[in-house]
């Protein structure tokens, strides 16, 4: 009976086919390539950033919301008069930002706003969203600016 | 020729595909180290609350180091006609003023000590934004260099060094040397 079984257990095929085992990672990595989103804005307003020494990193993306200030984009050249984006719209009333930025602290209440001002632009503007800010409780700011060339 | 044709059909005409897992996997891992997705690099500052009525408590004049940027995007320290990159100096000997071992002489001038110094940055609703953002940003730098200053004074290579070994403690640092900075607000024009 031993032999029997014995004999049996040596006819059968101990590997597994690995054949397919690059395919089914391909599939993951496509799957995976295909289902990231990097949340991309179109921004309707120019924001060259300016360049600054000081800077920190922001390392928690999910706590920040953005706002853009900038000359409006016309054509490929072409730009308009200041203003302000969030998220996807451009805001006509600059009062309604405390509203917009108080249901978003609600919602995460370490925000953090990012200014993404044009360099060209002019402080009022940017005062006027730091009020509508203070309105809105939303305190932690950054200005957004890109690192300085290295000489 | 016969015996040519013999060998090639003793050959097994299998590709070893075991190892093709492996090499799909070290690309993946290459794509995923390689990628970097651009890191927000920005100056933090935080607001000054919502005023309900109660005053901002008062500042002794000496304390405060008043920077203005004006329309035109020049720099006036203390009223004085001044220049962007003269700022850094400027707070560094505003803040440090009377502090043993600074090298800054005692003036009436400057503030009382580094915990009661404010430097206030003022601008008008036309200056630049960019020029607005290097002032801040010198102000900034001198607080590093400070900070940078005591660390070193603790042993620590730099201020970043003394900040990742602390973690949930106080930092010590931040608590002698505060950065003040006030965004005041434009006169009403």
């Amino acid at each position: 009976m031993s032999t029997h079984f014995k004999k049996k257990a040596a006819n059968t095929k101990q590997e597994i086919p690995t054949a397919s085992l690059p395919d089914i990672i391909f599939m993951l990595l496509i799957f995976f390539m295909v289902t990231t989103v990097l949340r991309e804005t179109t921004v309707q307003v120019r924001t060259t950033l300016p360049r600054a020494e000081a800077l920190t990193k922001i390392d928690q993306k999910r706590l920040v919301t953005y706002i853009w200030i900038g000359p409006e984009k016309l054509g490929p050249t072409q730009v308009g008069e200041t203003k302000v984006q969030i998220d996807d719209a451009l805001i006509e009333e600059i009062t309604s930002i405390r509203n917009i930025m108080y249901n978003e602290l609600v919602a995460q209440p370490k925000l953090i706003v990012s200014l993404r001002v044009d360099e060209t632009s002019q402080m009022g503007m940017v005062l006027d969203v730091q009020q509508e800010l203070r309105e809105a409780g939303t305190l932690r700011i950054n200005y957004s600016s890109k690192p300085e060339p290295i000489r | 020729m016969a015996g040519l044709l013999k060998k090639k059909k003793n050959r097994e005409a299998e590709i070893p595909t075991a190892s093709m897992a492996d090499i799909a996997f070290l690309l993946l891992i290459f794509f995923l180290v390689t990628t970097t997705i651009d890191v927000d690099t920005g100056i933090g500052m935080v607001l000054p609350p919502k005023l309900d009525e109660q005053e901002p408590p008062p500042v002794r004049e000496r304390n405060m180091l008043k920077v203005v940027v004006n329309e035109a995007g020049q720099v006036l320290l203390e009223d004085k006609p001044s220049a962007i990159n003269l700022v850094r100096e400027e707070v560094r000997k505003h803040v440090l003023n009377c502090v043993p071992g600074s090298g800054f002489a005692c003036t009436e001038a400057y503030s009382e000590n580094p915990g009661k110094a404010v430097v206030s940055i003022k601008t008008t609703r036309s200056t630049p934004y960019d020029v607005y953002v290097q002032t801040l940003d010198e102000v900034w730098m001198a607080y590093f260099e400070m900070w940078d200053a005591e660390a070193r004074q603790l042993g620590f290579p730099n201020y970043k060094a003394y900040t990742d070994q602390l973690g949930e403690g106080e930092n010590e640092i931040r608590e002698k040397i505060k950065a003040n900075i006030s965004i005041a607000e434009p006169d009403p024009s």
